[in-house]
């Protein structure tokens, strides 16, 4: 089944180029390490998710191109249609000339409605190439105009157009130190709106990135592509083809679906964050070496300790012992020790994949007791390696990740709102104090929901 | 992409203006090097096809025939546009984008707003009409006029008013030169504050500049470059006064070092709307970003480096410097402190070889100096545009909302009062159809609150912190 991507804005069509880029360069890695039948297998199923087939042979990503001003799709389909590896289908984008101004209010209340038509068009299109349709990932930013307010229209459109499909969107949370000034604006209006629509928003934080970039992959002057290829990374060591059951013999054909299963069983929790271990530069990898119980003990402590990446871990915290009362931790204000999940999905491969303790990782104190501990935990596999990592892990994770970040950018943007600055460049587009205060309500509600984990 | 038109109002703006093309061809020039016509280029020049003479057909595509810019240059007295139409620039404007007249408006805005104004409208509603139709996406409209004369202050203000009610939806970028105090012309406090109450009005940003400013930096640049302190040679078109490799070839006339300056302003601001970046910065967005109530929209603009020398190598230590020296009060474009006073908002424009971590490492070290106010605390815009300006390797604009402006306006209340109260020169604007005393009771009475509202938020500065309570949701 495929996944149709929705590129939208600057930063929505920035990273699904280098996220189509990182497939396609997997796709054609021989560092594979697994069995000439195994490569072709992932290969097919790769293509299929991803990729639609041309008469001139290259492959066609499945992908729609969406933005406000022309400057960076006219870059992204450029850039893709020289790598001579894949490319856009050159109709399968839209654009504008004047952009959104960063204004949340009219990306979704003007252009929106005034494009849907045109939009969902292409859409349909690309929906219609795919055989079969698992559904759709948007990327977007939150703290601009058109990735963020049209972001969230376009959602509700496919929403309203596919009710059957399965919808993830990719939200990427801007620098805490601005990137532009009403971003905690444009974040709480969309994180709301998504929630109505989304069925669920994998989360990537720049700082987190920045420093990923800047510690593990040693990158002295960080670019905005550097960061970007980060994310591409991760995000294709999630999403590349997998077994998704003990025993499965083909490549899952429902990735989302999968995903969604898994990680998402009650509506109101549908917060992911992504970590990806191990990660470094390329000079550095050819000296590294990993065993699998190294790289799973860290990964499992990322996850409790809430560490974003695997340096500066703090191993001192632990999950409660059964039997112990568990510390109450309902004001999120307070220091969070301990990342309750709800449920976690690890994604193995490379070298060896089949011989992996995960036990660590079913230890029912990681988790709320809602789920049975076999039903909260997933592993999905693959004995074919990824872009050059001999072994590589990835963990999804529906828990606390995000909660201090939701609190940090709602305690923000409430304490602007307080003061009415800005306002009135949203009430000029339609979105007034009270659709403000709505989605305040909506946010508060969910970091409640999850402080109480 | 968008067009812009640039509407150059008085000797002031008419000069300014002069730079503006001048140095936007320079830039172009160093760019476009195949003569294509492309988008960045569309957003200020049409491409004519001038073969057959007369107005010919826009060429949207293609190589480049003639370029025309998008611009109405108006003055009542003839001598500068004549001027610019005998001189090198001649080719870029045609007859139909003046207006002018002989008498010129005596340093008198009523003369320039209210007889002019009214005279004249038609005749600029419809160029303006026409220029906007060569545009396919006309996003904004850059008024370049000065404060304290008659016919930039009086009609360059009431064409504000005209860009208002025939293109509502097109912004209003509004570049300002403010008279100093010691202004040779009397009348200047009454010009300026009467046109203060338009701009509070009808403008979506005002860009203040004053000319000690200009003339500081001018001083300073000359002083650096032939103190021969600097040890290897300055490139002599990074120059941010200097017109070198651009058409003008004869003798730089005194204001053109000053007026060099304002015109590398308003090629840093559009930047990034012309050119790619990783990250852009439109003009719609620098509305969006600085203004958080309608009234504040006065942003103090500083430009970095001056210069560049000649040795390519940069460290990264030199650019550092270029965002400390952003905000020192040396660089700003009008007389003002921004470290010392709030900021409401900041913006970051760069051009060139820089990266986020620089823009980052640089925000994560000048923001403990900086203050800003309680509900904006990480107000900043930024943005990175790829394409350098001419001779430079890279460059930093910085736009601030920053209570600093607040002296420029209490200065000029003061000088207003000064006069007002003694009734002097009141008359020869009185005497002008449609002008009266109230007219001068609201535009102090504007300024007046204008001034209280930055006292306000100065007045926060030294508050103790609170912050509002969350919304607490029942469980």
């Amino acid at each position: 089944m495929s996944i149709v991507t929705v590129q939208l804005g600057q930063c929505g069509n920035q990273i699904g180029y280098e996220v189509f880029n990182a497939i396609c360069n997997d796709f054609h890695s021989t560092h594979g390490l697994c069995s000439k039948k195994e490569n072709e297998s992932y290969q097919e199923a790769c293509k299929e998710r991803f990729f639609s087939e041309e008469k001139t042979g290259v492959p066609v990503a499945r992908a729609v191109l969406v933005d406000m001003e022309p400057k960076v799709i006219s870059q992204t389909l450029s850039m893709a249609a020289r790598s001579g590896h894949w490319k856009y289908d050159h109709q399968s984008h839209f654009c504008q000339k004047q952009g959104s101004g960063n204004n949340w209010a009219n990306g979704y209340s003007v252009h929106g409605p005034r494009y849907r038509d045109v939009i969902m068009n292409l859409v349909q299109k690309e929906a219609e190439k795919c055989d079969r349709l698992s559904g759709f990932f948007t990327v977007m930013s939150m703290a601009g105009g058109t990735g963020s307010g049209m972001g969230a229209f376009v959602t509700q459109c496919l929403r309203d157009a596919f009710p059957t499909s399965f919808i993830l969107n990719q939200v990427i949370w801007p620098y805490g130190t601005g990137e532009v000034i009403v971003q905690n604006y444009n974040s709480v209006l969309t994180l709301s709106h998504l929630y109505q629509s989304s069925d669920a928003l994998l989360v990537h934080e720049n700082d987190a990135i920045h420093k990923i970039c800047a510690q593990l992959m040693n990158i002295k002057k960080i670019s905005f592509r550097d960061v970007n290829q980060v994310i591409a990374h991760q995000l294709g060591s999630v999403f590349q083809p997998t077994y998704s059951s003990e025993g499965a013999s083909q490549y899952s054909r429902n990735p989302l679906g999968d995903l969604m299963e898994s990680l998402v069983p009650h509506p109101e929790f549908k917060m992911l964050g992504l970590r990806n271990i191990p990660q470094m530069s390329e000079n550095s990898l050819a000296y590294s070496t990993f065993t699998w119980p190294g790289l799973i003990k860290h990964l499992r402590q990322m996850l409790i300790a809430n560490a974003k990446m695997e340096e500066g871990i703090d191993w001192q915290v632990r999950p409660p012992l059964p039997g112990h009362p568990v510390p109450p931790k309902a004001s999120p204000n307070k220091a969070l020790h301990f990342n309750t999940s709800i449920a976690n999905l690890v994604v193995l491969r490379g070298k060896d994949v089949q011989s992996i303790d995960l036990g660590g990782f079913r230890d029912p104190a990681l988790y709320t007791s809602w789920l049975n501990p076999q039903e909260a935990f997933t592993i999905w596999k693959t004995p074919r390696a990824f872009n050059k990592y001999e072994k590589s892990a990835s963990l999804v994770s529906n828990s606390q990740f995000l909660l201090k970040l939701m609190d940090n950018i709602v305690g923000k943007a409430w304490n602007m709102f307080a003061s009415k600055a800005y306002v009135h460049q949203y009430t000029k587009f339609g979105i007034e104090e009270e659709d403000f205060l709505d989605c305040f309500t909506t946010l508060e509600q969910v970091i409640s929901s999850y402080a109480s984990l | 992409m968008t067009q812009s038109v640039v509407v150059q109002v008085g000797q002031c703006g008419n000069q300014i203006g002069c730079r503006f093309w001048d140095l936007a061809l320079r830039e172009h020039a160093a760019v476009n090097k195949k003569g294509i016509y492309d988008e960045a280029l569309s957003s200020f020049f049409r491409n004519v096809d001038t073969r057959n003479g007369g107005d010919g057909a826009d060429i949207h595509k293609g190589k480049i025939f003639s370029l025309k810019a998008r611009a109405l240059l108006i003055d009542m007295e003839e001598g500068v546009v004549n001027e610019i139409l005998q001189g090198p620039l001649r080719d870029v404007f045609d007859s139909k984008q003046l207006i002018t007249d002989v008498s010129g408006s005596g340093n008198n805005w009523a003369v320039g707003h209210k007889l002019y104004g009214y005279q004249y409208r038609e005749h600029i509603v419809e160029k303006l009409r026409r220029t906007a139709e060569h545009c396919d996406c006309l996003q904004c409209f850059f008024v370049i006029h000065s404060m304290g004369g008659g016919t930039g202050s009086g009609l360059g203000t009431f064409v504000l008013n005209v860009l208002e009610d025939e293109f509502p939806e097109v912004y209003r970028f509004v570049t300002s030169v403010y008279p100093s105090g010691e202004d040779d012309v009397i009348t200047s406090p009454y010009n300026s504050v009467l046109a203060m109450k338009e701009l509070n009005e009808h403008a979506d940003c005002v860009l203040p500049i004053e000319n000690e400013s200009l003339f500081s930096i001018v001083s300073k640049i000359h002083q650096m470059t032939n103190s021969g302190k600097l040890g290897s040679t300055v490139k002599q078109n990074s120059l941010l006064t200097s017109s070198a490799g651009s058409i003008k070839t004869e003798q730089e006339k005194p204001f053109d070092a000053m007026n060099n300056i304002v015109a590398n302003l308003l090629l840093n601001l559009t930047s990034s709307a012309r050119f790619e970046g990783s990250l852009n910065m439109d003009l719609n967005e620098i509305s969006m970003n600085l203004v958080p109530f309608p009234r504040l929209h006065y942003l103090v603009s500083s430009l970095t480096p001056l210069y560049t020398l000649a040795d390519v190598n940069v460290p990264s230590r030199r650019l550092d410097q270029m965002f400390s020296d952003a905000f020192s009060k040396d660089h700003q474009l009008i007389q003002a402190d921004p470290k010392h006073s709030l900021y409401l908002a900041c913006a970051l424009l760069v051009r060139g070889n820089v990266q986020v971590s620089d823009l980052r490492r640089n925000i994560e070290r000048l923001k403990p100096s900086l203050h800003f106010v309680s509900w904006n605390q990480e107000g900043w815009k930024t943005g990175l545009c790829s394409v350098p300006p001419v001779g430079h390797s890279h460059s930093l604009l910085a736009l601030a909302n920053n209570t600093c402006v607040k002296p420029t306006f209490t200065e000029l209340k003061d000088r207003f009062m000064k006069l007002y109260k003694k009734k002097a020169h009141l008359h020869h604007y009185l005497h002008v159809d449609g002008m009266e005393q109230s007219c001068f009771s609201e535009a102090i009475s504007s300024l007046s609150d204008l001034i209280e509202e930055y006292n306000q938020l100065d007045a926060t500065k030294s508050a103790p912190r609170t912050y509002p309570s969350r919304l607490k949701i029942a469980m």
